[in-house]
């Protein structure tokens, strides 16, 4: 009898289990072979806004977006700007711009592609009170504040293929920009529901989604081929699915497992390995990132004098950053020799005072010698940095080679996480040197400078100053001749290289690999794959 | 038997409350602006922040936030993430999957642990049983990371047994690893728990005397000895769906699986308030039903145990 019951509660259990299990089972669907319309797979992050090209400014949703819209223009392996929607972009002066596109494209609803669509985008990429996260992209168009919602009244509709743009000032880099997602266009329906469209794309880029709700959050993304599609970026495969992984050893397990094609974040703990796991299928190069650390100039010693820039030079000198790089990133970190990045055009690694960023203790010591002599220091040097993130390491070797060079206390400051740090930074109650980068939105110089060390520009965190360099920038920008505003830009470089508002520390490489199943893994200026070129087997 | 459980369902409810209040102080005492990491290392226009700011009601003082989440649950709504998605639907796509990963795990280690404990226990100093005692040692001294990451080069990697990470949709089969790797953490713990209850349980007059009477030892033992040696595994099984449900953190992160742990984490990562605490909520409710569901069974598997009113 009470053998039956006790039989009776375990069946039970066992029945409701084998239901809750199978309940919501669902077999995974294989992904079809053959060679064009193979299906490639590439690691993604869950995109952390909804998928509105104005609002998407991080990598996860970046990559979707870049393949689900066409812009003006793309940027090819090489970073150059090629035309995509645009016939011609032209200018006189670098601040009245002329744009006609192609005509009869559509998007993937059968909206037109043309002016209007584009002038409606950035009218509402750029609106305050539709809070886009990249909103400042159209900072420098006519019209545009960051105060009041204002329209910008730079852009005119000339005829449903020509549009013009006018700038507040000069910029010679502006047509550079128009790859950038922030000045993708959007169709008709996208502003009746904008909510729903962030969650349901519809784009006129190489790829669409493969379904309204292909974007299973926190799982993955599906991605076909857009027959409509007609630019450059022609996809030489079937589709791209983005599986979403919260770690980047979770990724790297699949690649080595089979499961995934194309890896653009090989993990820490592999940086040991995995050249010789994958053999010539891993990628090691330069990409547009770069690491730093600022010194604000209110901290005592520090201030933008004599023996400020004593200082800030010594340190500079006292890290010794081949071996960093070598040791604690295993050469997945390429030591710094300017402000930018060498996948940019016009980078230069022999700019007149570089060799502030060379390792020479001998002149580190002098230096620092120098500046007690003006006014003597006690305390410690620290660099805050963010524990949440992987910086420890390399913080502390910094701050020994500081240390044993210069024979000062310098440590790490960590912050538990991101959030705390950047409030810290934003709210300028920091009050140590603190860890900064900077990935470019777009490849050109100008962009690793002016919003970083420009006189009260957007991410001047310093709150660095110089009228000279100022003076550079702007000339830079005023041209219309691209190898003219490098110079500028350079020039203008140098004074940093005297100045030192920050302490360039090294570009970040593109780790990446692919599996035996694909070829033609290429990497772009961004360090994104070029999922488009990728074939598959 | 119907007011016992009316009470401690009505006991529930402050402690719904108490809960869900602290989890919100915590997210809320986070230092740091989470709408700022949102920028990432660019600084973002004071008037745009402070229109966000204004959106997820983080201008507001921590108790209104409090009380506007709470209104809105009670209005059946939890909020939004900032990537747009409604935390309700969140949370119907998470747990399916952690429970079902739970399951999995609790039913491998229940169903390992007490049979292994079982016969370790009878036949206590011999060589399965010392060997079950060094083996469930050593699964106790290893962390669980170094369990999965182990178990994912072994099987997933080496021998392709299993697939690396778990696909889209978290099918049974990508399930058996994972699983397996999350009963090993407490697996070990049921083992020698039985072991110990068995051997206890043996020396007791009842087994002696259905010896005496002349039951077969296929009588005795599932009847007289396993059933009075479940009650301490049953406790501790119970309490321990709940770490497996936190504690899937670490597999959920690891095999990539599309549940609570992992979805949890990256909420935290970006001070989500709405997410977190509806998480927690939901979890503590879970957490609640299983331990109720667990006293009533105590009756079942011992008699002498009975909640009259």
């Amino acid at each position: 009898m009470k053998i039956r019951r006790l039989g009776i509660g375990v069946i039970a259990l066992a029945a409701a289990s084998a239901l809750a299990l199978s309940g919501c089972a669902s077999g995974s669907s294989d992904t079809p072979t053959g060679s064009s319309s193979a299906v490639i797979t590439a690691n993604g992050s869950e995109p952390q806004n909804p998928l509105i090209p104005t609002n998407t400014n991080e990598t996860g949703g970046g990559r979707i977006v870049d393949s689900i819209f066409a812009g003006l223009e793309y940027y090819d392996a090489t970073g150059a700007p090629q035309l995509d929607v645009a016939e011609s972009i032209d200018t006189t002066d670098s601040k009245t711009f002329t744009i006609k596109i192609k005509p009869d494209l559509t998007f993937t609803n059968g909206d037109p592609v043309d002016a209007q669509s584009f002038v409606d985008a950035w009218q509402f990429g750029a609106l305050l009170s539709n809070e886009q996260l990249n909103s400042y992209f159209f900072e420098d168009i006519e019209g545009f504040s960051y105060d009041e919602d204002s329209p910008l009244t730079g852009l005119t509709v000339v005829d449903p293929t020509t549009f013009t743009v006018t700038l507040k000032e000069p910029r010679a880099d502006f047509p550079l920009r128009l790859g950038y997602s922030a000045f993708y266009p959007l169709p008709k329906s996208a502003f009746a529901d904008m909510d729903a469209f962030g969650q349901s794309p519809i784009g006129n880029g190489p790829y669409k989604l493969a379904s309204a709700d292909a974007w299973q959050h926190n799982e993955k993304i599906d991605l076909v081929v857009n027959d409509e599609y007609k630019g450059g970026r022609k996809p030489a495969n079937g589709g791209v699915t983005f599986v979403f992984y919260a770690s980047q050893d979770a990724a790297y397990a699949d690649l080595l497992g089979g499961n995934l094609d194309v890896l653009d974040a090989v993990p820490d703990s592999a940086f040991g390995t995995y050249e010789s796991d994958l053999g010539d299928r891993a990628v090691n190069q330069p990409s547009a990132v770069f690491q730093s650390f600022t010194i604000p100039e209110r901290l005592a010693h520090f201030g933008n004098d004599e023996e400020g820039k004593l200082r800030r030079a010594a340190i500079s000198m006292a890290i010794n950053r081949d071996e960093i790089t070598d040791v604690i990133f295993q050469g997945t970190r390429t030591p710094a020799s300017d402000f930018t990045s060498p996948v940019i055009e016009g980078w230069s690694d022999s700019l007149e005072g570089a060799d502030v960023l060379k390792f020479n203790a001998d002149e580190a010591k002098k230096l620092w010698a120098q500046a007690d002599a003006i006014s003597p220091w006690s305390g410690t040097f620290q660099i805050a940095y963010n524990s949440d993130g992987g910086h420890q390491g390399w913080v502390d070797a910094v701050s020994n080679s500081i240390k044993n060079t210069l024979g000062i206390d310098a440590s790490g400051a960590p912050y538990p996480t991101f959030a705390e740090q950047r409030t810290a930074i934003t709210d300028r109650t920091i009050q140590t040197a603190f860890r900064t980068g900077w990935q470019a939105d777009y490849p050109g110089l100008f962009n690793f400078l002016g919003p970083l060390y420009a006189t009260n520009a957007s991410s001047n965190d310093g709150d660095y100053s110089n009228p000279d360099f100022d003076a550079l920038l702007q000339a830079g920008s005023s041209t219309t001749d691209t190898a003219e505003a490098n110079d500028d830009f350079q020039k203008a470089q140098e004074i940093l290289l005297k100045d030192l508002p920050a302490i360039p520390l090294w570009y970040s490489n593109v780790t990446g690999g692919s599996s035996e199943a694909v070829a033609d893994v290429q990497f772009g200026w961004n360090s994104v794959p070029l999922y488009y070129a990728v074939t598959k087997s | 038997m119907a007011g016992y459980i009316f009470r401690r369902i009505l006991q529930a409810i402050p402690v719904l409350l108490g809960t869900t209040f602290l989890i919100y102080f915590m997210v809320f005492a986070m230092p740091g602006d989470p709408l700022l990491a949102l920028f990432g290392d660019k600084t973002p226009n004071p008037a745009l922040l402070e229109r966000l700011r204004q959106e997820y009601h983080l201008d507001q003082p921590f108790i209104v936030q409090y009380f506007l989440y709470l209104g809105g649950i009670l209005r059946g709504d939890f909020g939004t993430s900032f990537s747009g998605e409604p935390v309700s639907e969140i949370l119907a796509r998470t747990f399916p999957v952690t429970i079902r990963l739970a399951i999995m795990a609790l039913f491998i280690e229940f169903v390992g642990g007490v049979l292994i404990g079982l016969v370790s226990g009878l036949r206590k100093g011999k060589l399965f049983d010392a060997s079950a005692l060094v083996i469930s040692l050593i699964f106790i001294s290893l962390p669980i990371f170094v369990i999965a990451f182990v178990g994912q080069f072994i099987f997933g990697i080496q021998l392709g047994w299993a697939r690396t990470t778990v696909s889209s949709g978290a099918p049974i089969q990508d399930l058996i690893l994972p699983a397996f790797v999350l009963a090993s953490i407490t697996f070990a713990q049921i083992v020698r728990l039985t072991r110990a209850s068995v051997i206890e349980t043996q020396t007791l007059d009842f087994v002696r005397t259905a010896y005496g009477k002349g039951l077969t030892r296929r009588r005795i033992i599932p009847v007289h000895i396993l059933r009075n040696s479940l009650i301490p595994v049953v406790t501790y099984a119970a309490t321990d769906f709940g770490v497996l449900l936190v504690g899937a953190t670490v597999t959920e992160g690891i095999f990539n699986v599309p549940g609570v742990g992992r979805t949890l984490y990256q909420a935290i990562i970006r001070g989500e308030g709405p997410t977190v605490v509806s998480f927690v909520t939901v979890m503590v409710l879970i957490y609640l039903v299983v331990n109720l569901v667990v006293d009533l069974l105590y009756g079942l598997l011992d008699p002498r145990i009975r909640y009259v009113k």
